[in-house]
């Protein structure tokens, strides 16, 4: 299997701050790579053959590619907001596609079943129309308007609350959620899933907050986003099949939601199909 | 309050909460940031722990660092009904699960720290002495629906069941199916239907215990 255009993609591939000298010996797509700190101490990544990899500093990760980067790594503007907290939540590994976890976090239809009495309960299951559409100008996925029921949204949540949510797809592996932020109702929480894509059944996450909450301690803020990508991460498991079906040619009619639906258009426009399966209707 | 060093998604301290929540005892948590940051290994957790491991409950003068012993610990102070009864056989089997968790934690927890969490180890090893574990435990079950009796130690739930629970029913975490064995994912379900029970990410509660929906409208 080739890579395809996913190739010149960036992916993330360590937490900046825990790394050391020795570096983080990781894949990426297949090939192994090492992630470490130069005499500089600026983060440094080489293939196997000891080549020097384009690499970025961002959002609390390295970044990286095995190709050659034809733009710059996404913006999230919050990133820079002052005020906010910045939470490296961790890696978890998943036996799944790289793309099954992206298209996973943007489902909601899942909260009341699979984050039950945290991001959703029963009876409050349906999810309600929301506009989703390809931003040409920045080349991404956006889902808006997107309202849910939430019985705990976040950490600095109270009770029970209606959440607005905008989904966004920023590059193949990279997502990022604007949710209502409970403390500050004026500005949105920003929560991101950042994948690597080890093989294409098997991916890195790399799960990233950027939140207004004062309160809350860190360890709790990353203990409470561990516990709702745990709960994904056994469903993600046991997807069959394990790679992403894709429909070639036309648009297939899937049960799957809008987002998801928008998200594999994109994905087929790019041919962006590691961790894909074409499948012929 | 009892105070325990807690992570959320450590079958271990899961354990220690599960029995505070079928005991009805209530703990102050403490939570450590194991991943990523690895707190447990740090100087304030190492002057409690030298092991460093979690969990680790303080309850005055008393600092336990064993599971087991919280276990018993809880159960001899809120539900002593949960510790071996007077019977010598009945007291030998609760001992002997009690052990054997540990075998538990260290091949099918090892298994999920290294397929989850990127924890070094020999896979195929751990789970492979994971998967003899299963085995003994799924005998030991059988043996025990022979004798009548529907838990591992008694005819009612011990601090045993408690002990060999959570990284078993967390061992699809660490690629190890637990579909060859249906002695125990009968005794799973039992557990998950006890009053009172609770869950941790990757053990979910049983859905098909709780009311329809529907039903529960057309009442009102
Ligand atoms: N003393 C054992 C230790 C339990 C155990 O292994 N805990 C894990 C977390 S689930 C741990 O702290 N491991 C230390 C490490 O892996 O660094 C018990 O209480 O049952
Ligand atoms: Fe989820």
């Amino acid at each position: 299997m080739t890579v395809g255009p996913m190739f010149d993609e960036w992916y993330p591939v360590g937490i900046f701050g825990q790394l050391d000298a020795a570096g983080r010996k990781t894949m990426l797509m297949g090939e192994p790579i090492v992630v470490a700190r130069d005499d500089n101490g600026d983060a440094k990544v080489t293939d196997g053959t000891g080549r020097s990899l384009p690499v970025c500093v961002r959002y609390g990760h390295v970044w990286t590619s095995l190709g050659d980067p034809k733009k710059k790594l996404f913006a999230i503007p919050e990133a820079d907001q002052p005020g906010r907290r910045f939470v490296d939540v961790g890696v978890v590994r998943v036996r799944c596609s790289p793309l099954r976890a992206v298209e996973n976090f943007l489902d909601i239809a899942h909260f009341p079943f699979v984050h039950t009495d945290i991001l959703g309960a029963e009876p409050h299951t349906e999810v309600q129309a929301y506009k989703v559409e390809i931003r040409e100008d920045v080349d991404e996925v956006w889902a808006t308007q997107v309202e849910f029921y939430q019985p705990q949204a976040a950490k600095s949540a109270s009770g029970g609350i209606t959440t607005q949510y905008m989904y966004r797809v920023a590059g193949p592996t990279s997502t990022v959620l604007y949710k209502t932020c409970p403390p500050r109702p004026s500005e949105w929480d920003v929560i991101t899933l950042f994948v690597q894509p080890l093989a294409e059944d098997l991916c890195d996450v790399w799960p990233w907050m950027a939140l207004f909450d004062d309160d809350t301690p860190m360890t709790d803020l990353i203990h409470f986003q561990q516990t709702i990508f745990l709960q994904d991460r056994s469903i993600l498991e046991n997807q069959v099949p394990r790679l992403l079906p894709l429909d070639p040619g036309m648009e297939m009619p899937t049960r799957a939601d809008l987002t998801s639906v928008a998200y594999r258009r994109w994905l087929k426009r790019h041919n962006f199909t590691y961790g894909a399966q074409l499948v012929a209707q | 309050m009892m105070k325990l060093y807690d992570y959320i998604l450590s079958p271990s301290c899961y354990k220690v909460r599960l029995m505070a929540a079928l005991t009805g005892t209530t703990l102050d948590l403490r939570a450590v940031d194991f991943h990523p940051g690895l707190e447990h290994r740090g100087p304030e957790l190492l002057a409690l722990n030298p092991a460093g491991s979690i969990p680790i409950l303080e309850d005055g003068d008393v600092l336990l660092t064993e599971s087991s012993a919280m276990l018993v610990y809880l159960a001899a102070k809120a539900a002593p009904d949960w510790l071996a009864g007077s019977d010598a056989k009945e007291a030998a089997r609760v001992q002997q699960w009690l052990s054997f968790s540990g075998r538990l934690t260290s091949s099918l927890g090892g298994a999920r720290l290294h397929e989850m969490l990127l924890r070094p180890g020999d896979i195929g090893a751990l789970q492979s002495s994971g998967i003899a574990a299963l085995r003994e435990l799924e005998l030991g079950l059988v043996e025990q629906a022979e004798r009548g009796q529907k838990f591992l130690a008694a005819d009612r739930p011990t601090v045993a069941d408690i002990a060999c629970f959570p990284y078993v029913a967390l061992a699809p975490d660490g690629g190890v199916s637990l579909d060859p064995y249906p002695a125990i994912r009968l005794w799973s379900r039992r557990l998950r239907s006890l009053p009172g029970f609770i869950e941790m990410p990757g053990i979910h509660r049983l859905h098909e215990l709780k009311p329809e929906p529907q039903l529960e409208k057309s009442e009102t």
